[in-house]
């Protein structure tokens, strides 16, 4: 096997990638209506047809689906496959209300797995590789999501999950692992892990790439990564709604996320209005699958912030890139790996009538790992003159929002006019992540 | 009970000496400051003049400032005046949360008393203590 798994894909000239991607894109808009009621009444609300579809760009006259649209389809309103056809189903972790639920159909499996099996190949992978996968295996994409990428490259697949970090050291060290997946965080405790246990594993262990996605990262946790454990460094990127890790991944040149685009038709468009931009501008992905049999997404919104790189990419492959993300446009906080909303932490804090409705949340990397900083007041009738009062609500809070986000939040009493009045919408979230300390 | 000044700080440099300052430009004299502090914050208990409205003022300031009623008790300036004050509030059954004395012209000494419970400072009057009042205290 070579640099690249699916070379004629890959490296497909944009011509013909774009007249593919205009005859897949047509299937998929008619596939949709056909077969999903949601898809036929949007479009015929909109006054468009799949017949519309004359050029890729004319998907932009159809109207957009948000992660609302899968909620309210829960669980299988947006199904364009009977049941017999689906082969597996996974589900969002649905923190705050609905969750969502996608379906795969065989088909769709094989296609995923294949996006997946790339960046295998781009950080030196083939089938003489063993491949460890540490992303937590379940509804969550992750594990199965890489496991069938190490599959379908023809690897040797170790589906060691997450959790027990000294037997994951273990397998890597005696099985010889040569790639790693999982998140980034958890790739920094299995590397610290190692060292503690007394091994350098940038020189001692077999290991040379690691696939690593699902949350941000910032530029010297990734390097911090790199060094400890000795490896390339492939950023994935995916969501379940449209199919998991593989959407996008990171070549050694670095630069920017392959988009698969075979699979996928990319737009970036203004959060605000909705207006598709122009490459190379900052804006909010959205992605139509191209080819999905169970769960096709035309024009999801997928809250996630970045831009289009069209300029061509020395590694050779044709597909263009997405930068890496910038952020979110909705609330959702990935806290190390974990899912919090600014929702859940406001619901912990109302439970506390000492404390007062203005809050704000300060997250930073601490260290490697992210750190969440909650800084609240007190109402005006808490008593502040005993010390001992409020290091016991701060420890009541901290202990509360503990087992509510299953984070460790560090919650820092503060004066009054240290958090930021708006007159609009409240800035309740600061990210400092990502920028160096 | 007399009125202590209580004020919430953050820990961080440049804090106190503004609280003080908003107190110091409207021209309240203060006469006694003490400074409890933590890892993350710090709460100043200050005696001075019209508490109430230095209160708002730093209140209006933006920061976290009230008024606490606490008892203060004049001891007599000889070995032994506190521990006397201390056992019988021990024997007594009156937790102190927190307490501090500072020293007056007279030779003197001003105890002040943060007791949680009913009757405190009637108790202490019972007691042959010499309570002192709000007039007192803010001419010291």
């Amino acid at each position: 096997m070579g640099e690249y798994f699916q070379p004629e894909i890959e490296t497909m000239p944009r011509e013909k990638l774009r007249e593919q991607q205009l005859e897949n894109l047509r299937w998929s808009v008619r596939h949709a209506y056909d077969n999903v009621d949601l898809y036929r009444q949007r479009f015929d609300d909109a006054g468009v047809s799949p017949d519309d579809i004359q050029t890729l760009e004319d998907i932009q006259k159809f109207p957009f689906v948000v992660k609302q649209d899968m909620r309210d389809a829960y669980p299988f309103g947006m199904f364009a496959l009977e049941n017999k056809d689906i082969a597996r189903i996974h589900a969002s972790s649905g923190t705050t209300g609905q969750a969502t639920v996608v379906g795969h159909s065989r088909r769709d499996l094989d296609n995923w797995g294949n996006c997946f099996a790339r960046g295998i190949a781009m950080v030196g992978g083939s089938e003489k590789s063993t491949i460890q996968v540490s992303y937590g295996y379940g509804l969550f994409t992750g594990g199965l999501g890489a496991h069938d990428g190490g599959e379908a490259m023809g690897c040797t697949v170790i589906p060691t999950s997450s959790g027990n970090t000294k037997r994951q050291v273990q397998m890597m060290r005696d099985c010889e692992t040569d790639i790693l997946a999982c998140t980034p965080s958890y790739a920094l405790l299995i590397a610290d892990t190692a060292i503690e246990m007394g091994y350098n594993p940038a020189t001692e262990f077999k290991i040379s790439g690691g696939i690593f996605g699902a949350e941000p990262c910032s530029e010297n946790m990734r390097q911090e990564i790199s060094d400890k454990l000795g490896i390339q460094y492939c950023d994935v990127y995916g969501l379940s709604e449209i199919m998991g890790p593989g959407v996008a991944m990171e070549c050694k040149e670095r630069g920017g996320l392959h988009i698969a685009e075979d699979q996928f038709y990319c737009e970036i468009v203004d959060p605000d209005t909705g207006e598709v931009l122009p490459d190379g501008e900052w804006g909010e992905l959205v992605i139509t699958t191209l080819t999905r049999e169970c769960s096709p997404m035309i024009r999801y919104r997928t809250r996630d912030v970045t831009r289009i790189i069209s300029e061509p990419c020395a590694c050779g492959r044709t597909h263009r890139k997405i930068d890496r993300l910038r952020g979110r446009t909705d609330d959702m906080l990935i806290i190390r790996g974990v899912n919090v909303f600014p929702s859940q932490i406001e619901q912990v804090i109302t439970a506390f009538p000492e404390i007062a409705t203005q809050y704000q949340i300060i997250l930073t990397n601490k260290g490697p790992l992210d750190s969440i900083e909650l800084q609240v007041e007190t109402e005006p009738d808490f008593q502040i003159d005993e010390v001992r009062k409020l290091e016991d609500l701060k420890a009541r809070l901290q202990a509360e929002l503990k087992s509510n986000l299953q984070v460790n939040v560090n919650v820092k009493i503060v004066e009054p006019k240290t958090i930021e009045r708006s007159m609009g919408k409240a800035k309740r979230v600061i990210d400092l992540r990502g920028q160096e300390a | 009970m007399v009125s202590q000044l209580s004020i919430f700080l953050q820990n961080e440099k440049g804090h106190l000496s503004k609280a003080v300052s908003t107190i110091a430009d409207a021209n309240i004299n203060m006469h006694a400051l003490y400074l409890a502090d933590t890892q993350d914050f710090g709460v100043a208990r200050v005696f001075c003049d019209t508490p109430d409205v230095a209160a708002k003022l730093l209140t209006d300031a933006g920061f976290k400032a009230s008024v606490t009623p606490v008892v203060a008790v004049r001891i007599p300036n000889e070995p032994g005046g506190l521990a006397r004050l201390l056992r019988f509030c021990d024997d007594s059954d009156m937790n102190i949360e927190y307490a501090y004395c500072f020293a007056v012209k007279d030779e003197s000494a001003i105890d002040v008393l943060k007791i949680n419970g009913e009757d405190v400072e009637q108790k202490l009057r019972d007691a042959n203590f010499d309570i002192v009042e709000h007039g007192e205290i803010y001419a010291i």
